[in-house]
């Protein structure tokens, strides 16, 4: 087993540099070092001006998405020792503004997800003295899967509708809507179908399938998508055959 | 003229990266979904045959023979028989990916994956079965 391994980090310092270069550092190969305490390792002991995001290094809070060696990766869960003999290549994610660094811009996501409303929606809210929405394990069972997402933008970088179609509103902003879909106590279906029936909405998806292979909670947006799809063709043959039953 | 680099705090210079023209090479599966969008030329090819097909079957018998005799010259077998192999990869790779949109719940619970994809095979090889019944009934 080696005793370092070669990270080779992309550096971007807007101050003084038009585009992004790379930089290699050597670092301490241990079998239970993610890539991201490697990146720690760097920032602590070699080079104090490297930037990246990270929190919970747990898997939970979604900021440590980078793309190793060409793949978009939690690098939280990505060990050293999967890349032997290395070098391993750490990049920013792919289609999104780099700021510095490994640092993106999610400016266009945050505005995408709160295009699709991802919360309960209730025509009218039950008085408090009737209780809370109750659901069976089944009905949860339903969406539960859809709402692991963690908003790491792993799948947007996987991506290559998004990358192409800028505008395109995107796996996680979709599945995230099909989440709230699923849900028993919800009843904006319609209101959210009619936004992403919208030309930058979910007919872009050519189902490439990339979003599902990369997510590391196992959501399967591709799978929400494809489902989205069916629902809004079944609901405009429907409305095609009984356009007073849709409304 | 200063020296200092131009920078405006609270206004970063963001680096957008081009998408490359060739970025269906990056990837096997990018390249996978390429092949399959592209191909689908070949799959318009086929169902273009069958409608050929037709109207030699209704301008009669002897219209009829001169298309079956242009369907065996060389170039036109070869062009199908490279046609009929993508419609094959194309059949598919359609029904693996079925259980991606088809979500069947049975009693709460969801039916597996594997289930849906051989119910669809198994409903394409009974259907052709009829159809080879149909067809060679007569003979």
């Amino acid at each position: 087993m080696p005793s370092t391994i070669a990270l080779t980090v992309t550096r971007y310092r807007p101050e003084g540099e038009s585009e992004p270069t790379f930089q290699t550092y050597e670092v301490p190969f241990r079998k239970d070092w993610v890539i991201l305490d490697a990146l720690n390792h760097v920032k602590d002991n070699l080079d104090g001006s490297l930037s990246f995001r990270w929190s919970c290094r747990m898997g939970v809070c979604g900021s440590c998405g980078m793309k190793v060696n060409g793949t978009p990766k939690l690098t939280c869960a990505t060990f050293l020792s999967d890349y032997l003999p290395g070098p391993i290549r750490v990049e920013p994610l792919d289609y999104f503004p780099v700021v510095r660094d490994l640092v993106v811009d999610l400016t266009d996501f945050m505005r995408k997800l709160k295009k699709v409303k991802p919360w309960i929606i209730r025509n009218e809210e039950k008085p408090l003295s009737e209780g809370e929405y109750l659901q069976t394990p089944d009905q949860v069972d339903t969406y539960k899967q859809f709402s692991m997402c963690i908003n790491c933008m792993l799948c947007y970088s996987a991506c290559p509708i998004y990358g192409l179609e800028p505008s395109f509103i995107g796996p996680a902003a979709i599945a995230l809507a099909q989440r709230y879909n699923m849900d028993s106590r919800d009843e904006g279906a319609t209101e959210r179908l009619k936004i992403l029936s919208e030309h930058d909405g979910l007919w872009q998806c050519t189902f490439v399938g990339e979003c599902t292979k990369v997510c590391p909670k196992h959501v399967d947006p591709a799978g929400a998508i494809q489902q989205y799809k069916l629902t809004a063709a079944t609901h405009w043959i429907k409305s095609l055959l009984l356009p007073w039953g849709t409304r | 003229m200063s020296t200092e680099p131009h920078y405006t705090l609270y206004h970063p210079r963001w680096y957008r990266r081009r998408v490359s023209v060739w970025w269906w090479l990056q990837n096997r599966s990018y390249t996978a979904f390429v092949l399959r969008e592209l191909t689908s030329v070949f799959v318009a090819f086929f169902a273009l045959v069958y409608l050929w097909q037709l109207r030699a079957l209704v301008h009669g018998p002897e219209a009829y023979a001169q298309f079956l005799a242009r369907l065996k010259t060389p170039r036109v077998l070869a062009l199908d028989t490279v046609a009929f192999l993508f419609v094959l990869f194309h059949a598919i790779t359609w029904f693996n990916l079925t259980p991606k949109a088809m979500v069947v719940r049975l009693r709460g619970k969801r039916v597996p994956d594997w289930v849906i994809v051989g119910l669809n095979y198994a409903a394409w090889l009974v259907l052709s079965g009829v159809v080879a019944f149909v067809l060679l009934r007569g003979r």
